[in-house]
């Protein structure tokens, strides 16, 4: 009796090839997550990030309603459709998760990051730091005679590419808020 | 009327509104408090466990065999860590448990201080949800949110952890009517649209297959009757995951017995060729698929479930229908009658055909012996001697497991409690505790392998104490009989470490916990001793010698698919390629 057909080494793919049915790229995709806002909420989110292996290129919170203890998770997230919409499924059936929206596929979004940019120099330096600033549109909140503080709002991409062109002119320092992100319309 | 108490009297007072009538605990210092008031009423019987795992382990025994939750009472620190395999355990097996911890007081968390742990932090991954109550006016209302969300939509594992100044503290207590549940509903009616559509699937289906779960058995005693109304007017084969055994009866007609890793050859080979899967309340689990992309290649798969996180997971699903699986079997049970619906049966027929065949190779014949209890005989004779008795089962995790899942026979849901998702070694002496708590004149039956049997068998003095007449029944084959499998099998039969050169006397064991103590090493006085061990009014270790070297068949080898399964020793060798190796 040999009904079996087993082939020596047949095993091509691992037992854990989960999305062999469906595509196999790589999307970003930012998420609105409202939540309780309650001791612990947030290390609840990221956990369940790190504990399955997701991935998180950006993260924001802040409360948005006070009176119903609201809070909102802006996350930006990257994986196959799959992982996405496991990602939306895990976040859904948490406890003190209200509400999860999708806002790469529902529709279009305004997504806006601000950042902090420390910049020493003199000379030539200074001042191309100052001319770059303004084409940019970014505020200068402090200054001294040897440096200037830098606030700049926009998309991520916007904000590295004045990263990058800030970095030959003496930048010091950057800090980065991560985006925050809203559905257009109404 | 509000009523002024203390958070310690409002914990007992939250549990007897619940309708708690056991706590399985272990007291400690931050726990003091409601152990006193414990003391002083007469509502809730503890359980005095003799580890705070085992307090959990009792507990899911007792939420599995009466489909209410568990609770759990341990103090701060290590209570709490020792409890963590238990909550990972009933997160995995999706059992409804309440753990109440205590902690240090309020103004010393973050201290360090003594018998101090982050018992959320530590937790949080490890619950569906948990809590730390720092207010003692917030203390009943959280008890009775923590019973709603464990035992509502999937259940599982919650935790409250209460500091000691919460529980000296008095407070407004809250009862259940005015405690916030609402925010918490998961919906348990299915898609009409999607249930009319796999029931039109199934009218056409020619060879259809119920592959159904654990989901079934947390549903409640209404699932398990629904779901033998639509197998009896369909007439399709049903088969079962681990967790879901006793959902449909195992003498029932169209049972074809456990699939998976160790599953029935022909529920496997019927998974694998079917062409319209009904998925109730299981969860493609890796047991149960093997190899991923090889699974079930040419079936419709219908999937329901009440976590939507589960659907589309592993498997992709052409009829997901998310809900609870009583209320989802109704409306299916609905709509069959009402469009008058008959299966294709000439095709149906014929796929039962095919099935006979499978099932004519006998997948669980072994070889018996004269001299040497083979562990299948033994409970070959188990499932003789105790059938029609009023009977629970609890296991422990291994080849005994597998063996007790091929051959003992379920008939009703709620008699069979094993750590399915988890694979706990250590779960199944505490969880007959709970379960024999439950059920005080039913016949409870650990099936056990020695050396799980030795990770919780301090509860043994439980047992005792409590006069729970529990059967420990250890097939001893003084190995780690699954691990030494799985190196004879992937690692050249080097038996690193998976065997016990210094196993107990279980019989002088047993005497020293004041319980029976019974021994047999040949098949020809098995009957007589399993007689004795049923006839006996306590608790029983029974140390049952098998064969050392047995493995268990069928199974599919890691990394291979449904059709790829081994049935006995002689297909064994080199079946398992690198890449199956490094599965678990």
């Amino acid at each position: 009796m040999s009904p079996l057909n087993i082939e020596k080494g047949s095993s091509s793919h691992s037992a854990y090839d989960l999305r062999s049915h469906m595509s196999d790229a790589i999307e970003t995709h930012t998420l609105a997550v409202l939540v309780q806002n309650e001791a612990g909420v947030l290390a609840r989110v990221i956990g369940l990030f790190s504990g399955r292996g997701y991935n998180i290129e950006s993260l924001t919170v802040a409360e948005v309603d006070h009176a119903g203890h609201r809070s909102r998770i802006t996350i930006v997230t990257s994986g196959t459709p799959q992982v996405i919409n496991q990602i939306k499924m895990q976040l859904e059936r948490m406890v003190p998760v209200h509400e999860v929206h999708d806002l790469t596929v529902e529709g279009a979004m305004v997504s806006r990051e601000l950042a902090l940019f420390k910049v020493k120099g003199k000379g030539d330096h200074r001042v191309e730091a100052l001319r770059i600033a303004e084409i940019f549109r970014a505020n200068v909140v402090d200054s001294t005679l040897e440096s200037f503080v830098f606030e700049i709002t926009g998309t991520p991409e916007k904000i590295d590419a004045f990263a990058d062109l800030m970095r030959p002119l003496g930048l010091l320092e950057v800090a980065r808020t991560g985006v925050a992100a809203i559905a257009r319309g109404a | 009327m509000t009523r002024q108490m203390t958070g310690a009297k409002m914990v007992v007072e939250a549990l007897i509104e619940q309708g708690v009538d056991t706590v399985f605990g272990y007291p400690g210092g931050a726990v003091l408090p409601i152990y006193d008031e414990i003391f002083q009423q007469n509502h809730i019987r503890h359980i005095l466990v003799r580890h705070e795992q085992g307090a959990v382990h009792a507990a899911e025994g007792y939420a599995r065999a009466t489909g209410k939750p568990g609770v759990v009472l341990v103090t701060s620190g290590p209570g709490a860590t020792n409890a963590v395999t238990g909550l990972v355990d009933a997160l995995m097996d999706s059992i409804p448990i309440v753990v109440l911890t205590g902690q240090v007081p309020t103004f010393m968390i973050g201290s360090d201080a003594f018998q101090e742990a982050d018992t959320v932090g530590i937790t949080r991954p490890c619950t569906k949800m948990n809590w730390l109550v720092k207010d003692t006016d917030h203390l009943s209302s959280t008890i009775h949110e923590a019973f709603h969300i464990a035992t509502k939509g999937r259940p599982g594992p919650v935790l409250i952890d209460i500091p000691k100044d919460v529980q000296f503290a008095t407070g407004t207590y809250v009862d259940k009517p005015r405690a916030k549940t609402d925010h918490y509903a998961p919906r348990v009616k299915g898609d009409t649209a999607m249930i009319t559509a796999l029931v039109e699937a199934m009218e056409q289906a020619e060879r259809p297959i119920f592959y159904t779960g654990g989901g079934v058995i947390n549903s409640g005693p209404a699932a398990s009757k629904l779901l033998r109304e639509l197998v009896e007017a369909t007439g399709f084969p049903i088969t079962s995951t681990l967790m879901g055994l006793g959902a449909y009866p195992a003498s029932g007609a169209k049972w074809l017995g456990m699939l998976g890793m160790h599953g029935l050859y022909e529920a496997n080979l019927a998974m694998h060729g079917c062409d319209l899967m009904i998925n109730i309340g299981a969860r493609f689990d890796d047991r149960i698929t093997g190899r991923i992309n090889a699974f079930s290649p040419n079936s419709r798969k219908a999937h329901v479930d009440i976590d939507p996180s589960s659907i589309n997971k592993v498997i992709h699903a052409d009829f997901p229908i998310i809900g609870d699986v009583a209320h989802v079997l109704e409306d299916m049970l609905r709509i069959w009658k009402s469009r008058g619906s008959k299966t294709n049966s000439a095709a149906v027929k014929k796929w039962w055909g095919q099935i006979e065949e499978w099932r004519g190779v006998k997948c669980l014949s072994y070889k018996n012996s004269e001299k040497t209890i083979k562990p299948q005989y033994a409970l070959e004779r188990l499932e003789a001697l105790t059938k029609g008795m009023d009977r629970y089962i609890t296991t422990e995790v291994g080849q005994h497991q597998m063996w007790a899942a091929q051959y003992l026979g379920f008939d009703d849901p709620n008699r069979w409690m094993t750590s399915g998702g988890l694979g706990t070694m250590g779960y199944g002496t505490p969880a007959s505790i709970g379960v024999q708590v439950a059920h005080p004149d039913a016949l409870v039956i650990n099936v056990a392998g020695e050396a799980s049997w030795l990770m919780n068998m301090q509860e043994m003095g439980t047992a005792v104490q409590y006069r729970l007449p529990v059967k420990q029944f250890i097939l001893n084959n003084e190995r780690l009989g699954m691990v030494r499998q799985w190196q004879e099998l992937l690692h050249g039969e080097r038996y690193s470490h998976s065997w016990s050169e210094a196993l107990p006397d279980f019989v002088k064991l047993a005497e020293a916990f004041g319980c029976k103590g019974i021994l047999c090493n040949n098949p020809d006085d098995l009957d007589e001793a399993i007689k004795e061990m049923l006839a006996y009014d306590g608790p029983v270790i029974f140390d049952c010698l098998v064969e050392k070297h047995e493995n268990c068949f069928p199974m599919i080898p890691s990394g291979k698919a449904h059709n790829e399964m081994l049935l006995g020793e002689a297909e064994t060798q080199g079946v398992i390629d690198a890449k199956g190796s490094v599965l678990v």
